[in-house]
């Protein structure tokens, strides 16, 4: 029963989202809805369980002075005051004035910003690794990287201004964006799809059961 | 010494700062009016041919209005603002405001409606101050579809292909040998984790940052179980951390399951998956903290990731590990792919179970999804000789309303 109940529930909501999906006179209309509150109600249940993980893996760490240890405590301390300050403030934490908006406007918000623009030297690096002509192919891709990317900059525009025009860098980027590159994507994007309604159907279906704990 | 303004002493500065100060706070706009909405008691013409339908193919409860524009926008006097759609309930009652559009819209759709009452509908044009009020279209009246008869294309190819889908399973199933290509990324999994089992490090898995309403998730779950049970098969460390509670738990359940089939139930404890924060940048932060304190020797990205795919990798990359990534995000493929060993593109993540497990059922679903290939291939082969050669445009045969 472990293992039917949960292959019962998954079958038959597979079934029922794939028929709204064509039906959409009510009752059908309102299922999906319906579903998608639920899935909410159980998410915000489970927040409460990855809450405790949280705590518990950073207690332990400070407890047996595990490597890191001291960034535990920055996690503790920071969760207990986004939440009791969340708390303090009542249903309206989230307006702009509030103590909470405060920490989150000074504190969250630059950090969250901080580790995005790191992204710009992985960038420079992973580039860098992969733009070497070390064979045939990456040679090509060396090449289309070093006409998309200076066609998507003025310099790469007044380089070959005195080129006809569809030959400049600017076209010639585009060009590679257009057909090859979106020829690729389009393939890659084909196969997912085909991919997701063939794994759907082996979930729905009770054939793939290892997300569940099955083999 | 004490000092008196009207003595004398201070009147003349005290006046010419009063001067002063008029002279500069004049506004001389203040003592004009605007001649440009005084002048302007021309109103734009009116929207014509307003006409108001039940939204097609919908759950009821939506009305579509449509009209021509007024002659003065993109045209004229080119001076209309937008347009302010009125609704009543007789064709002489009060219209009231429901809602406004820019200029150049032509249609509106009102989605606070009762299905069987009759609405009728006015458009009201403006050009910030004048006003032309459209004549009143015909009642309309919303009711609910059985159908959406603009996905009886999507109806068609998801019947034919779970159709193909099931029949390579009973093929599989009685037996039928099915051929599958070589996955490299899959391939190496076993090396990856012997590789962690040697160094003795940790091997870390992230199951992406989406939860379990992203079929990438459960496709990532698929391969962890894989993963867990060579791990607990080498007595490798293997570490899980989450962005989602959901996740947590099902990973928990698949490691569980996973060491218990290597005959390693012991070895298994619900601290291996934790999870960490659902901010994804918060969460990228945290697993480049790990990556670099802990050095681990294999780290398996798969399922769904966002902007955080680079940080993660390129930081796995810079520790030594041994990586393999997989993916259906399209945008990250190439991030993986040059920060990674391995990746898994697209529809190879969705394949990595039954590659893995080698169960005909799962085998014959892929060979499956290869009759879906076929047909896109011969649909593209065919819209381009037909497009070509100008004899028909079948592009909309494949859009999805």
């Amino acid at each position: 029963m472990r293992r039917e109940v949960p292959l019962m529930i998954t079958a038959i909501v597979g079934f029922t989202l794939i028929i709204v999906y064509f039906v959409p006179h009510p009752p059908f209309s309102d299922i999906r809805d319906l579903f998608a509150d639920w899935f909410s109600i159980i998410a915000a249940f489970a927040i409460y369980l990855g809450i405790l993980s949280l705590l518990k893996i950073n207690v332990e760490k400070i407890h047996r002075k595990k490597s890191g240890w001291q960034f535990s405590w920055v996690t503790i301390l920071g969760f207990a005051l986004f939440v009791v300050v969340g708390i303090t403030e009542g249903r309206d934490f989230g307006e702009y004035g509030t103590r909470y908006y405060y920490l989150y406007d000074r504190i969250y918000y630059p950090l969250m910003a901080t580790m995005f623009s790191i992204l710009a030297f992985f960038i420079g690096s992973a580039s860098y690794r992969a733009f070497r002509a070390r064979n045939r192919e990456a040679t090509l891709l060396l090449l289309a990287a070093f006409f998309v990317m200076l066609g998507r900059v003025p310099i790469g525009y007044y380089l070959s201004s005195w080129l006809p025009e569809g030959w400049r860098m600017g076209d010639m980027a585009n060009a590679i964006m257009s057909y090859p590159q979106m020829a690729g994507q389009r393939a890659v994007m084909i196969g997912i799809a085909l991919g997701i309604v063939s794994t759907s159907l082996r979930v729905i279906l009770g054939i793939e059961r290892t997300f569940l704990g099955g083999d | 010494m004490r000092v008196r303004i009207f003595s004398g002493q201070l009147l003349k500065p005290v006046l010419l700062g009063l001067i002063l100060l008029f002279i500069l706070s004049f506004q001389p706009q203040a003592f004009c009016q605007d001649t440009s909405a005084v002048l302007d008691t021309i109103p734009p013409a009116a929207p014509e041919n307003v006409t108001a339908k039940d939204t097609p193919y919908d759950r009821g409860r939506s009305i579509t209005v449509n009209w021509e524009k007024s002659m003065d926008d993109g045209g004229g006097a080119f001076d209309v603002t937008g347009y302010e759609i009125m609704r009543a309930t007789e064709v002489d009652g009060e219209y009231k405001l429901i809602g406004t559009t820019t200029a150049g819209a032509q249609h509106f759709i009102d989605n606070d409606v009762r299905d069987g009452v009759g609405y009728f509908y006015s458009i009201r044009v403006t050009d910030g101050v004048n006003l032309s009020v459209s004549a009143p279209s015909l009642a309309a009246m919303s009711k609910p579809q059985w159908v959406n008869l603009r996905r009886v294309n999507v109806f068609v190819f998801a019947a034919a292909l779970t159709f193909a889908i099931l029949y390579f399973i009973n093929r599989a199933k009685r037996g039928k040998e099915l051929f599958i290509r070589k996955i490299a990324g899959l391939e190496a999994v076993d090396d990856a984790v012997g590789r962690a089992t040697e160094m003795g490090r940790k091997i870390y898995y992230v199951p992406g940052i989406s939860d379990m309403d992203n079929m990438q998730t459960i496709a990532g779950l698929t391969i962890l179980g894989r993963v867990a049970k060579v791990a607990a098969e080498y007595e490798a460390r293997l570490e899980v951390p989450v962005s989602r509670s959901m996740v947590m738990v099902s990973a928990r359940e698949v490691m569980k399951e996973a060491y218990s089939n290597a005959g390693r139930p012991d070895a298994f404890n619900e601290d291996l998956v934790y999870y960490i924060t659902d901010d994804q940048f918060g969460y990228a932060a945290a697993m480049d903290g790990l990556f670099v304190r802990e050095k681990p020797a294999a780290i398996f990205f798969q399922g769904q990731f966002y902007a955080e795919s680079l940080i993660l990798a390129e930081t796995g990359n810079s520790v030594g590990a041994i990586q393999i990534a997989g993916t259906a995000a399209p945008a990250q493929i190439p991030f993986f792919i040059t920060a990674c060993d391995y990746t898994l593109i697209g529809e190879e993540l969705f394949a990595a179970s039954a590659y893995l497990s080698k169960d005909p059922k799962l085998l014959g679903s892929l060979k499956g999804q290869d009759v879906g290939k076929f047909i896109f291939l011969a649909a593209i082969l065919l819209g381009v000789i037909l497009i070509t050669f100008e004899i028909l445009n079948i592009g909309p045969w494949f859009t999805v309303g």
